[in-house]
């Protein structure tokens, strides 16, 4: 017969990684329902399918193409392929300008209109997101 | 010019200072004299005054603005206020390592005065643990990120600092944080030479405690700086972002913090002694981690600035040397001495101690996987992926309603068994903390059951702690301060988020905007003139549904060096909550882009953080527990 002390350490052992395997699908199902992919213009263009999730649209604001209103903000998201006209209700970040780098976020309406809810800002005004500068680096 | 030649070869004599310490440390291990041989004190002084040297001539470069140096000429200009050129110096990438430095070096000779009563063997192995990880950084300083590298010719003028950074608070969020850091390393080696000598015991947690309260309450004042940095300055209204640069931050915190209670065990009986010893090299890789995806370039962060991925590789080398090092020892010297684990018994401190540290490992492991996910895709496939806030909210709130359950209870476990009284009243502060949660959110929220049970635990909590901190209960006050606290700052940042509300609209001078029963009037807009910028500054009349009137005055700054549009959000502060306006132009059009929000309770947020630390800092002054 194994002691009680050895039959604790067994219990114990069993919840760790009873908790462990728990905690781990836990969090893998979560991601896959919380991610959110990055497109370039030329990749929306490409789908077959609309996407009906939230996804990141990344590239150059098109320079003479942001127009403002009471409402909205509308401009230009190229990659210097393909573009994709943004309409976006929120606040702007200050680093946002004509032929600046910028990365959006929100919901295609189709492939040529995208839906914006938020505006990425950044730090730094030579920094690129990496996403961006490998959409437009081919250019 | 001269400060330059100074500060490095000061640099450089701190580098040999290190491995002369290394090799008389090494040579005064074998020796069988009781004390540590008084030339190592000289020489650990001498490489502190060295790196101070270099700080300090680096601190005249910028002052100076010698822009023969090629830090100064990239991250300064000679229109910067005095205040800004010197933060300035550590506002950069070699400037802050330069400080790193200067907080190791300090350390380790804190720690050689600050520890006589400890034995000799431990401490001149921590010593050399530590010895290791300085060399690391002056190596990695003079071969990647020299802070004196020279120009020729000098250039007239610099590039000036991103305007984003000229801010009070970011001047010191780096200092801060990186004592918590920086700490952590004092820890780290001090725990591997614990281990080599078999020295873990209850004599050693009692010392190590301090080192752990030390960066456990610069780390959370770290990084609540950068939250209100973020909050006023990033223009958000939000004040943490699940963003992997602040997750960085988080994670060394969560284990530190579960470090924290752990001692706390360990100070009375020896126990838990291997988990010490993980916990104290995880929370150091962590933050050694932080420092490497920060600077890399690999997360894809908002916050990310500018950089070189040679430094990156340098640090990630060194990080898995530290990490094989540090595990090698664990498993070759470590022996289980847990003398006194034969009385455990379920219904203890430990346990509580012990689901306290599962808590945080979960909380842990969500933000670890959350942050370290996108990079892994990213390197596996071609998809770019990041991960949003409602992953970290999803999977972290269901169990925080448990977690305060515990801390609750959890401090009271050794009375269960005795009083009926007390359980009565405990029972009676749930009652109390249902219904009140229940009366105040029945109007507001449409996710009743969720934040009901949310809200009812920490208020529960909240009113556990309240209770004991009014009654005066002395023998455990700084623990039901930290609590205290933290139930407090649940409670607001739950409020905050439940109550928030937000305008955005674009408007031209002289429009009114309206909208339920509210008035948005954009009277005017003013220019100013400052040393290194223009400004705008617009003039908003707020009238609320009670018509009470608040005026604000957000601000759009026009950086001339570099050329940069900052805007600075205008908030007012009560205590009931912050009213928040920034305004941004776009396209130098007529239209302002305007963002108005409402923040309840924000200052309670900042108020309870400061709560948490103090609980730390008032035990860390107290000589009770030495008894």
């Amino acid at each position: 017969m194994y002691g009680k002390k050895v039959k604790l350490r067994f219990i114990f052992l069993a919840i760790i990684l009873a908790s462990i395997v728990l905690t781990v699908f836990l969090i893998l199902k979560s991601l896959k329902n919380n991610v959110i992919y990055f497109k370039s213009p030329s990749e929306i263009k490409s789908l077959i399918e609309l996407d009906k999730k939230k996804i990141r649209v990344g590239g150059m604001v098109k320079e003479k193409s942001v127009f403002i209103n009471s409402n909205e903000v509308n401009f230009i998201i190229t990659d210097f392929k393909n573009e994709i006209n943004v309409i976006y209700t929120g606040a702007v970040p200050n680093l946002f300008s004509e032929g600046k780098g910028v990365v959006a976020e929100g919901f295609l309406k189709d492939k040529n209109y995208f839906l914006a809810i938020k505006i990425l800002a950044k730090h730094d005004e030579n920094y690129m997101p990496p996403e961006v500068k490998e959409a437009i680096g081919d250019k | 010019m001269l400060a330059n030649q100074i500060g490095y070869y000061s640099l450089i004599l701190g580098l040999l200072s290190s491995l002369l310490l290394c090799a008389i440390s090494i040579k005064d291990f074998n020796k069988n004299s009781k004390r540590v041989n008084q030339n190592i004190f000289t020489l650990s002084f001498l490489q502190l005054t060295f790196v101070v040297v270099s700080f300090l001539s680096l601190i005249l470069s910028f002052i100076n603005s010698d822009f023969s140096n090629e830090t100064v000429f990239n991250n300064s200009h000679t229109t910067k206020p005095l205040f800004y050129k010197i933060s300035g110096t550590w506002g950069n990438h070699e400037g802050s390592l330069l400080l790193w430095l200067l907080v190791l070096t300090l350390f380790i000779f804190l720690f050689l005065i600050k520890s006589r009563e400890q034995p000799k063997k431990y401490r001149i192995l921590t010593l050399l643990f530590q010895q290791i990880i300085i060399i690391g950084f002056f190596l990695f300083v003079l071969m990647t990120s020299n802070p004196f590298n020279y120009l020729f010719p000098t250039p007239n003028e610099g590039l000036g600092l991103n305007p984003i950074l000229q801010d009070p608070v970011l001047a010191i969020h780096p200092p801060i944080l990186y004592l918590g850091y920086v700490g952590s390393s004092i820890i780290f080696s001090a725990s591997l030479a614990a281990v080599t000598q078999n020295y873990i015991s209850k004599e050693w947690g009692q010392h190590i405690k301090k080192w752990v309260l030390v960066s456990w309450i610069f780390l959370t004042i770290g990084i609540m700086l950068g939250s209100i940095w973020a909050y006023y300055e990033l223009g958000w209204g939000g004040f943490w972002f699940w963003d992997p640069v602040e997750n960085v931050s988080l994670m060394p915190w969560l284990t530190l913090t579960a470090l924290l209670h752990c001692i706390l065990v360990l100070e009375r009986r020896t126990d838990l002694t291997s988990w010490v010893v993980i916990l104290s090299i995880t929370t150091f890789t962590l933050s050694m981690c932080g420092t490497f995806l920060v600077r890399s370039g690999i997360l894809n962060s908002v916050h990310t600035f500018a950089n070189d991925p040679t430094r990156g590789i340098f640090i990630l080398i060194f990080l898995f040397i530290l990490i094989f090092l540090s595990l090698g020892i664990f498993f070759l010297f470590h022996k289980e001495n847990n003398k006194d684990s034969n009385n455990f018994f379920w219904l203890s401190k430990e346990t509580s101690i012990l689901i306290n540290n599962w808590f945080m490992m979960y909380f842990l492991a969500v933000v670890l996987i959350g942050t370290v996910y996108p990079i892994f895709i990213d390197v596996m496939s071609v998809e770019k992926i990041s991960v949003g806030p409602p992953f970290y909210h999803k999977l972290i709130a269901p169990f925080l309603a448990p977690f305060l359950l515990f801390m609750a209870f959890g401090s009271k476990l050794k009375w269960i068994k005795s009083k009926i009284e007390e359980k009565k009243l405990l029972i009676t502060f749930f009652l109390i903390s249902v219904t009140l949660t229940f009366v105040i959110l029945k109007n507001i929220t449409t996710d009743l059951l969720f934040y009901t049970v949310l809200i009812s635990a920490a208020f529960f909590l909240f009113f556990t702690t309240l209770k004991e901190l009014l009654i005066k209960k002395f023998n455990n006050i700084f623990q039901t301060i930290a609590h205290f606290g933290f139930s407090l700052f649940i409670l607001a940042v739950l409020f905050n988020n439940i109550l928030s509300s937000e305008i955005i609209t674009n408007i031209k001078v002289g429009e009114k905007y309206n909208y339920n029963k509210s008035e948005i009037f954009f009277k005017k807009i003013e220019e100013k003139q400052e040393s290194n910028f223009n400004s705008i500054v617009g003039y908003f009349k707020i009238t609320d549904e009670n018509g009470k009137v608040t005026w604000l005055k957000p601000e759009l700054r026009f950086y001339n060096q570099p050329v940069v549009i900052t805007s600075e959000a205008d908030i007012k502060t009560t205590f009931l909550d912050d009213k928040f306006l920034v305004m941004n132009l776009v396209k130098g059009d007529e239209y302002f882009n305007i963002r108005y929000q409402i923040k309840p309770f924000m200052i309670w947020i900042w108020i309870s953080i400061l709560l948490i630390s103090l609980g730390g800092s008032l035990s860390l002054f107290n000589k009770k527990y030495e008894k």
